[in-house]
This record gives structure tokens, sequence and C-alpha cells, in this order.
């Protein structure tokens, strides 16, 4: 039967300290949910679809709060809301593509509350998936999607491997092109991954996003120097100006000395499981004199080797267009 | 009759601030689920997850055996309704994903919950259709086993259509195969032989949710034999009957609380079958029953404007006169006949267009999607969202002006409406189209239509909206205490747009009360609130400013009546002071303290005693509760009126396309309005404003998707319906109102509410279309993924008569 918008019980534990955090998530293992802004986990509790025996409000853990300047770059905080990141003068002057992306995120109210490591490690939206369905995602033996009339507006054109959902973050994208660590702790240790390693898509984890197992909790963000003050664009294309998923959004970092590109990172969101980075497009690009043609040349050479579903074949030309301002427009 | 007297009243035509507006603002105001009462417990649905299917059995063993369960509810304890009419609880079978079937109800909300996850429902799936034409295609599945067809005066039947006329018709165009209803005026084929120009298009409007902010939650207690239900309605007295129906009661032994609507948009008129779960819960366990309605159970139940699948063709003289039109709409109805969106499409046409002849053809199919129902401009608003693009598709081929156009074809108060080709009661559409064009100054304006700034390309659109607003016939009712306080009983709801506020200041207005001592006596029918209309079809403005008139003119009689006999002389020698009865040409006087107690001792029709016996049993229960207090005036509204009553309206957008990404940017939308004298400035504004909004979500966002093959909904949030947001709204929406009187309106006003929406869709896929060059999506919402298939040269993802595809 199908009763939504209620929640079942579950019990609520608020550590302060991570080390709290680590043993609750050791004595309950599969029963435990890590919880941030609560954005994501609402929506699956009052579906009643994930039903944890006890939820691990993560928020009163200081040590994953704020930015702070260290002599690699900057370390963000997981718990770092995105209305604080948005607001950061350190973030504004050294890498406001993240700004940019973060401000474009759901609604003022939402990002008050919601965090960039919720952000960046939030759940498939796919509205098959989402409605309960015993999809691959959730275990299951089948795709709803991508069926002859499958409802695919909102899916993959790339990487689908059984799954065509999308990561539908905005900051996953931009964090790729900053090349930004993300930091992994658990009672045993420490890892620190790039976007490559931390990003999964269905052929390396079908039921996952993100490569955080359950035991671990991503603590921290680190934006290295290196991609600091470069050239930079974001841009995202919703059917809504707020609170809506993007449709397509890009994010680009390019280094320009002399008229000519001298490196970039860009990253598209919404066309496949994972941030879409574009290493052919930024080959292509590279050393040549940033102009229209370059632009246009890297938005054409984008969308090679996309699949289209029954209804997001638009995302192919929109995605070109995205990759051609973010080249054309990225400005420091 | 009428002439304007914005100019010579005191309240009439003025701004206020509208009484409840600070308790909505401070979150005082009590919606039903802020309601409590000691020893109240609460119920929920068990709703169908499949969207056709037979109930062969329901075990229900386990969950009355769950902690804190206190009673059930089922198809056997409600009142039946013959199908395929809504039923309260499914009984036999089930039509869509969401359907109610049967009612737990428990010491708390988690513990219902619990319970229904206990039952057992052994269902037998049937086939399912989401498509109409999937229907009506041989063969094609029946939403329902009795049939596939059926609306109001269209009985439950199967209609399949022949495979040669889908055949004939391809994926792209409408089959024409038999109607359930059609009628002609003139002689369209020689219209369309003497046409210079033909527009032929096939579209589709898309069903979409109603998308109220309140869900439709009711409590409900009995004490006394009268069942007690606080209920989110947007009519108050006029759902009285319809709710007692459902609940299976007399009309009097119902106690109506419904003191405010958070939304309703036509989906909560004259009550829903939902409210009736509370009620009979609460008498069978007896203890008052609160039923929250969740978001999700709101989308299944709350009701959904009816999507179309359409073929219209028009033909134009030289000059741009339509000659004839032939419309053809196929309806998806949901699974229960509850829309006419269809007819009101056709006569939207007859109307807005005025074709010199005309045909209109259509069938409404039932489908295993949420049942339907009016939404604010119920067809008007889906049609004329297809149509205006497709009047520009003319002009610029005949090489007119846009406005001219429109102006030409316009409606006057001479003009003929609908199949019986009847009279309107006024219509100032030219007018308001040439006070249009000289408020958005066109001439300049249009020459900003298709310039490019950067990759962005300009769009200047034409709306145009229609519907019937206003009616007579129902009861007014005042009174004066002996603290001289005017009571104005209304039975008007509160839907939001402060009509039930703007028609109270008829009554003081016309008696020469300060509005300072009023008393507005509303929202709950111990009150004692008399018959009203329901507050739909853009109603209430027009008619219940005719009630009140009635009300206060019947008030009037009697206080000159009662200065006659306290001071000598007739009646006539009396007239209207400041709240006091004088001597015309000086002299005596009384005030309305002395009158109101004078009636007392009276009696009789004074103190409410004895009523004129035409007023509706409804009124006549309310004066029952407030006899002998004052000096009471009830009257029906008896003053003439022929013909329909049109609201008409229409808008102009600006906007930008970006080429590159089809992001549109709504810059600027101006409106003007017929709707006869101005009550209410600021409520005016409001209803434009809000029609704007709204038609920004039609012509843009709002949408129903369906999985065709599962035939589960996937649109059932806020987020997935897509309402408009504040900053998908333009900074600058201006208005102005033609202001000229209806003649069969003792105050000469008309209503807005619907119309203002359909010009405000119309005006942006207008100038969608003009941004781009001409191009006709024929359909609704037009979403970024269509611009961009467009604008790139693909070809569009969906077919052109799909559906619930968006």
């Amino acid at each position: 039967m199908i009763v939504k918008d209620i929640m079942a019980p579950f019990d609520l534990y608020q550590p302060v300290q991570l080390k709290d955090a680590f043993s609750l998530l050791e004595s309950f293992g599969t029963d435990a949910w890590k919880m941030a802004g609560g954005y994501d986990s609402m929506d699956w509790f009052k579906d009643r679809i994930m039903r944890p025996k006890a939820v691990i409000d993560l928020t009163g853990i200081a040590e994953m709060k704020g930015i702070k300047e260290t002599a690699d770059g900057v370390e963000i905080g997981a718990l770092t809301t995105l209305t604080e990141i948005e607001n950061s003068p350190i973030i504004k002057s050294k890498y406001r593509l993240l700004a940019d992306a973060v401000s474009h995120v759901a609604s003022p109210q939402i990002r008050n509350n919601g965090t960039l490591g919720g952000n960046v490690s939030q759940n498939a939206r796919c509205l098959y998936y989402r409605y309960g369905l015993p999809c691959y995602r959730a275990g299951g033996t089948t795709c709803f999607a991508d069926t002859p009339e499958g409802v695919t507006r909102e899916h993959a054109l790339f990487g689908a491997d059984r799954c065509v959902a999308v990561s539908s973050s905005d900051g996953a994208p931009a964090l790729t092109a900053l090349d930004a660590k993300f930091v992994i702790r658990s009672s045993s240790g420490e890892r620190v991954v790039g976007s490559d390693d931390f990003f999964v898509g269905p052929s390396v984890d079908i039921t996952r996003l993100t490569s955080t197992k359950p035991e671990e909790i991503l603590t921290t963000i680190r934006l290295p120097n290196s991609w600091a003050g470069k050239n930079f664009y974001f841009e995202k294309v919703t059917d809504r100006n707020t609170w809506d998923f993007p449709l397509v959004n890009v994010a680009a970092a390019i280094s320009v000395e002399g008229g000519a590109i001298k490196d970039s990172r860009i990253v598209v969101g919404g066309v496949s499981a994972t941030p879409h980075r574009l290493t052919q497009v930024e080959g292509i690009i590279q050393g040549k004199t940033l102009d229209e043609h370059v632009a246009t040349l890297a938005g054409q050479s984008s969308t090679r080797d996309a699949r289209p579903l029954n209804y997001n074949g638009f995302k192919i030309p929109l995605m070109a267009s995205l990759v051609t301002r973010a080249v054309r427009n990225a400005t420091a | 009759m009428a002439t304007s007297r914005t100019q010579q009243n005191k309240l009439i035509g003025k701004d206020f601030l509208v009484p409840d507006v600070e308790a909505k603002v401070t979150g005082r105001a009590k919606y039903v689920e802020d309601f409590r009462m000691d020893g109240m417990v609460f119920c929920k649905t068990l709703t169908s997850p499949i969207p056709h299917a037979k109930i062969r059995s329901i075990d229900t063993s386990d969950a009355m055996k769950m902690p804190g369960v206190l009673g059930i509810l089922t198809a056997d304890d409600v009142p039946q309704f013959p199908p395929p009419a809504p039923g309260i609880l499914a009984k036999d079978e089930t039509f869509y994903v969401g359907e109610p079937i049967l009612a737990i109800a428990a010491d708390t909300e988690e513990n219902a919950v619990a319970a229904i996850e206990a039952v057992k429902v052994d269902f037998q799936q049937l086939p399912h259709v989401v498509d109409p034409l999937e229907s009506l295609f041989p063969g094609g599945p029946n939403a329902r086993q009795g049939g596939n067809v059926a609306a109001g005066q269209i009985k439950l039947q199967t209609v399949k259509w022949e495979g040669v006329d889908f055949a004939a018709a391809g994926e792209s165009k409408l089959p024409l195969g038999r109607p359930a209803e059609e009628w002609t005026y003139g002689d369209v084929d020689a219209g369309f032989k003497k046409a210079k120009v033909i527009v032929e298009e096939n579209f589709v409007s898309a069903t979409y949710s109603h998308n109220c902010m309140e869900t439709r939650s009711t409590f409900a207690y009995w004490q006394g034999g009268k069942c007690f239900l606080y209920g989110s309605n947007q009519s108050h007295t006029a759902a009285i009957a319809n709710v007692s129906r459902y609940i299976g009661i007399k009309p009097n032994q119902l106690v109506f609380i419904a003191e405010f609507c958070g939304g309703g948009f036509g989906s909560k008129i004259p009550g829903y079958p939902n409210m009736a779960i509370a009620a009979l819960m609460s008498k069978k366990i007896n203890r008052p029953v609160m039923h929250r309605i969740s978001r999700y159970e709101e989308y299944g139940i709350g009701s959904a404007r009816p999507g179309f699948q359409g073929y219209i063709k028009m033909g134009f003289a030289p000059n741009g006169r339509i000659t004839a039109a032939d419309l053809y709409i196929v309806q998806e109805s949901g699974p229960m006949p509850t829309a006419g969106d269809f007819r009101a499409a056709g006569a939207c046409m007859s109307l807005v267009y005025q074709p010199e002849a005309m045909r209109f053809r259509t069938v409404p199919v039932l489908t295993n999607t949420v049942p339907v129902g009016a939404q604010r401009g119920p067809g008007e608003n889906q049609f004329v969202s297809v149509v205006e693009p497709m009047i520009d598709k003319a002009a610029r081929q005949l090489n007119i002006d846009r406005f001219d156009i429109r102006i030409l074809n316009a409606p006057d108060s001479s003009s003929k409406f609908g199949p019986d080709q009847g009279p309107v009661t006024s219509a100032f559409m030219k007018e308001a189209l040439a006070k249009l064009r000289t408020l958005v100054n066109w001439d300049e304006l249009k020459k900003k239509s298709g310039q490019k700034n950067g990759t962005k390309v300009t769009g200047i659109g034409i709306g145009q909206g229609y519907h019937s607003a206003g009616t007579n016939g129902f009861d007014g009712l005042v009174r004066i205490t002996p603290d001289g306080k005017l009571h104005v009983h209304t039975g008007v709801g509160n839907l939001g747009t402060h009509s039930w506020a703007s028609t109270a200041r008829v009554a003081p207005d016309l008696l020469n009360v300060s509005w300072d001592n009023v008393v507005i006596e509303r929202g709950d029918t111990r009150r004692g609130l008399p018959f009203n209309s329901p507050q739909a079809g853009s109603l209430t403005a027009s008619t219940e400013s005719r009630t009140m008139y009635a009300a206060a003119m019947d008030m009037k009689d009697k206080l000159t009546d009662i200065a006659a006999k306290m001071l000598g002389g007739k009646p006539e020698d009396y007239e209207l002071g400041d709240e006091k009865v004088v001597r015309k040409g000086g002299g005596k006087s009384i005030t309305y303290q002395q009158a109101a107690q004078k009636a007392i001792e009276l009696g009789g029709k004074y103190s409410g005693k004895e009523l004129p016996d035409e007023l509706n049993p409804i009124t006549k229960n309310a004066v029952a509760m407030i006899a002998g207090s004052g000096l009471i005036a009830a009257a029906k509204d008896k003053l003439p009126r022929v013909g329909t009553t049109p609201g008409l309206t229409c808008n102009v957008a600006e906007l930008e396309i970006d080429t590159e990404t089809g992001v549109v940017e709504i810059k600027q939308c101006m409106s003007v309005v017929d709707v006869g004298t101005v009550l209410f400035p600021l409520g005016l504004g409001h209803q434009i404003a809000s029609g704007q909004v709204q038609g920004i979500g039609m012509a843009r966002l709002e949408r129903h998707l369906y999985d065709p093959k599962l035939g589960i909904p996937a649109a059932v949030g806020f987020h997935e319906g897509k309402v408009p947001t504040y900053l998908d709204i333009p900074p600058n929406m201006t208005w102005q109102a033609v202001e000229k009187p209806d003649p069969q309106h003792p105050l000469g006003i008309k209503g807005v509410g619907e119309p203002a929406m359909g010009s405000g869709a119309s005006c942006i896929t207008s100038a969608i279309a003009d941004a781009l060059g001409g191009h006709l999506f024929n359909r609704t919402p037009v979403s970024t993924d269509m611009i961009v298939n467009y604008l790139s040269g693909r070809p569009p993802a969906h077919k052109p008569l799909q559906v619930n595809t968006v």
C-alpha cells in the first residue's frame, strides 16, 4: 500500500563529535542513516521508502563546519551551509565558481540549511526511483525509465549502465572543475579522493552516487590553490528560476595566458550519474587562442557519444550551447 | 437601469484593508488542520496503488489488531452514488492511482498509517489508459469496465473510432471520428469558401493539478444529531446541499465551518466526496475525527484541469474577419465525468472570436488519471492559450496588425454567444483592446518584436480571456441591531479573492453606514448565513453585489416604514441619512439604533419572524437563528438579467528567449479588463496579477506526468508540478479597467477572476511564438526543452498529440 508524507518512526541521535558519530554508525550498521541539512533525507523518510532505525543528525558536529584558508588553498567543512559559501569573501574572491554554483541551488530557504556535503552527496532524482519502484538502483532487477515509453526528459545522455539517472547537484560540477579533494573519514582513518573517485556511476556501484561507504563520513572538501582566481563560468538551465534541479548545468575553470588557453576543467551536470568532465574538449582547446571559433568548437565536440533517451534529446544542443558559453564567457 | 456609481458612492470603488489580512499574515487564521478538540483522533485512507483494478477482497484482520486502532470505514459505510459519478470510497473497481479505498481511525496518525500498511487488498489489475486517443482506438482500453466516454448530459458509453479515422490522420493529426456531441451555427462551408486565409492546426493542452496550497483536510464531530464539519472550501452556503448529500444527512443537520481556504481554484466549489470520510468515521466511532490530507494524497483527490487534444480550422476574410471556425476537442476526463471544459472551449470560441459560422464537435474520454474538474477558466483558458498564437499566424499571413485583427473579431454588447447564439448583457472587448493598445504604446512596442540582443530575441504577445462573470437569483441578508451595528450576513466563502469582503461593502454603502459600524457574519453557519452563489465561475463580485443590493433595498424600505410608524407620515416622506432615517426636507429623524429596537417590538417581517416564501430554505434557516435580534432584511435578488454576463480581459506580454539555451525571461505584462464598474480596485489588481502568474504556470510550466505503461503519476509535489515561483514572474505588471458598467446589473459590476488567467497565459504563448518568428508549438506548457529542440532544428520529443509526457 502507498502511504506517503508521513514519516515512519526512528530514533534520532545528535552527536557533537565525529568519534561519537562513527561509533553510532558502527553500532547501527545498515540501520543507520546519516543526515546533514535533511532536504534529501526528509523526502525519503516522508515517502516511507527509506526507513532507518537510527537517524544520525550530523549538524551538531562543529569540526565539520566553516571555511578556512590553508597553505594549499581552502578547506570547507562538509556541514557548511550553501548560504555561507555563497556569501563567503574567501570563496567569492578565490573560487567564485563555487559561490556562483551554490547560489543556484534550489531556493534561499533550502540554501540556508542545505550543506555542501549534502548537496554533493544527494541521491538520484529519477522519478521512478523516487516513486519507490524496485529498480536497479533500489536493488531490483530492472529500469523503469529506460523503456520504449519511459518519461525520461530529465535522464542521462552519458554513462548509462542499467540505470539512466543523473547527478542533479549544482555544487558537484563546480567542485570537479576546481579539482576539489574530498576528505572522507571513518573510525579506522581518513582517505582523500578527487572527484573521479568520489562520484561513482552505475557501472561502479549502481546503488550509490558517491564512494562514501556507510561507515564513512564526508567531513571536508579542499579546494587547491592551483585553480584559485582563474577564469570561471557557471550556468544552470532549469524550468523555473528557483527551486529546480538542473536540466543541464555547466561549470568551467579556464586558465588563460596571453589570450591562449593554458589549461581548463569543464564539467557538465544533469547529463550522467556523475559530474561529466569533458577531458577531450579540454584537450582540444588547450593552447588555442580563446575566441568564438574555439568556444563553438568546444561546444560542438562536447556531446560526442551522447546517447539520448525518449525525451531528453534536447540536452544535446543545450549542453553544447552551455559549453560554448562557458568557454566564451569565462571570466576572472 | 444602471449608471456608474463609483464617483458618488462612499465604499464601492474604494480600496480598503480586507478584514482577514492580519490573521492571515500573522498566522492567527485557523485553517482546518489547526483545530483540536478533546478526544480527537486521526484517520488515514488507503489509496489505490494501481491505475485500474477490480477489488477482489480486502483483509483488515491484522490492521484492526494494530495498536491504537479505533475503527474502519469502507465503501459499505458511506452513501453510494450511481456510477460513473465520483464516490467517496471505491467499492468494487478502482480507477486511478491515489483513489481512496478505505479509511482507518486511530489514536494517532502514525498508528493509523501503520494499520493502513497492514491491510491486504487483493487487486485484479485491469487494462488502463492515460491517453484518450488510445482509448478511442479500435480495441483500445476503457478506463472503466462500463465504458470510456461520459460527461454531464452524456451517459456512460463505449466509443471507439474507426481504424480508418486513425489511418487517415496519421500521428500528427487528430482523427475526426464520431463525436459524442456537436453543434453548428451559420453556414460553415460557405464561410471557409469565402476565406482568404485558412489556419488549420492540431493541438494539445496539458492536464495539470489545481495545486492548492491547503490540502483538503476535514475535521468533524457530532453533537445533538448535527454534524459539525470544518472544511477547506471556496464556497460556503452554496456547498451545504452537496456536502450534506455526501454525508447522507439533511442540510439543516449540517453545521459547516469554513472561515479560510488556502486555495481552491475550482477544486473546492460545492464541497467534495472526501469531506464525508471524517464525518462518517466520527459518527461510526463517536469521536471527533481529524482527516489530514497529505500532499501526495492531494495530488490524487485534489482535482486537475483536463487536458485537450484538439483540432481547429479557422477561415479569415481579407480584412481579418473570421468567416468560419471548425473546432474538435477530445478531453482527457479522468475516470469520472466531472469536468465540462470541452463545452466551455466551444462557447469561448464563439464568443471571443465571433466567427460568422461555427461547428463544434467533442468527445470527453475517460482515462485512468486523477479525477479532473473546473480550474480557473475551465476550458476557456487552455483554449485561448493555444489559439491566440494562431490568430497571430493569420494576421501575419494577411499582413494585418495583431491588435486590429483582434478588435475586428472581438464581441460587443450586441454579440451572440454559444450554440444557441444567445445574448450577452454587455461586452466591451473592443474598447478593452483599444485601451490596451494605448497603454502599451503598441506602435513602439511592436517594433521590438523579433529584435535580437546578443543571444536573446524579443517576443511580444497579445492574449485574450473570457469567462461568464455573473448570475442572479440568490438571497441577501442584513440586520441592524439595537447597538446600531449593521450586520452583513454572507454565505460567500473565503477563497482568497477578498470578494466576501468587497461585496459586503455594498449594503453599508447603500444604507449610509460607516464601515467601522459593519459586522460581517460569515464562515460558520451558526452565524446565520444566507443562500449565496458558489465562489466559482467569476460569479461572486457581480452576483453577490446584486444580492446585497436587494437586501439593502429591502432594509431601506423597512427603515422608512418604521420611521413613518414612529414619526408619522408615509414611508416615502423619509430618506436615509448617515445611519439615521430623516424626514425629507428636514425635520425629525430616528437613528438606526431606534429603528432596530422598534423592529424587535414590531416583530413580524421587521424582526425576521415573517419571511418571504421565495427565500431559499438555507436562508430561512439562517434568519430563524437571528430572528428577534434587530431589524432584519432578507431578500431574493429578482432584478432582471437576460443573457450571459461576460468578463473579458486582454493582456500584452514582452519576453526574451535566449536562442542558445531556450530560457524565457518575461520582462513585462500589461492588462486591460472589461469588468463593468470596479468594485474594489486593489482586489481587482490582485486578481489580474494572480491570473498572470497562474497563466505563466499554464503557458510555461505546469504539467502532469504519467508513465503510460505503469499508469503512475510523477507530478505529485509542488516541485514536480512546477508551479511558478516569485522569480518566474515579471517585475512589471500593470493594468487598467474599461470602466463601462454592465447595464443589467444595479451597480454595473462584472467579475474577472478566470479570464485574467486566460489572457495571462495566452499572451505568453503568443509572445513565445512571436519571438520565434511565428513558430507554433500548438501545445501547453511550452517548456524549455521544446524551445531548445526547435531552435536547434531537432524534431519535437513528443508526438504532436501525445499527452502527459512533458
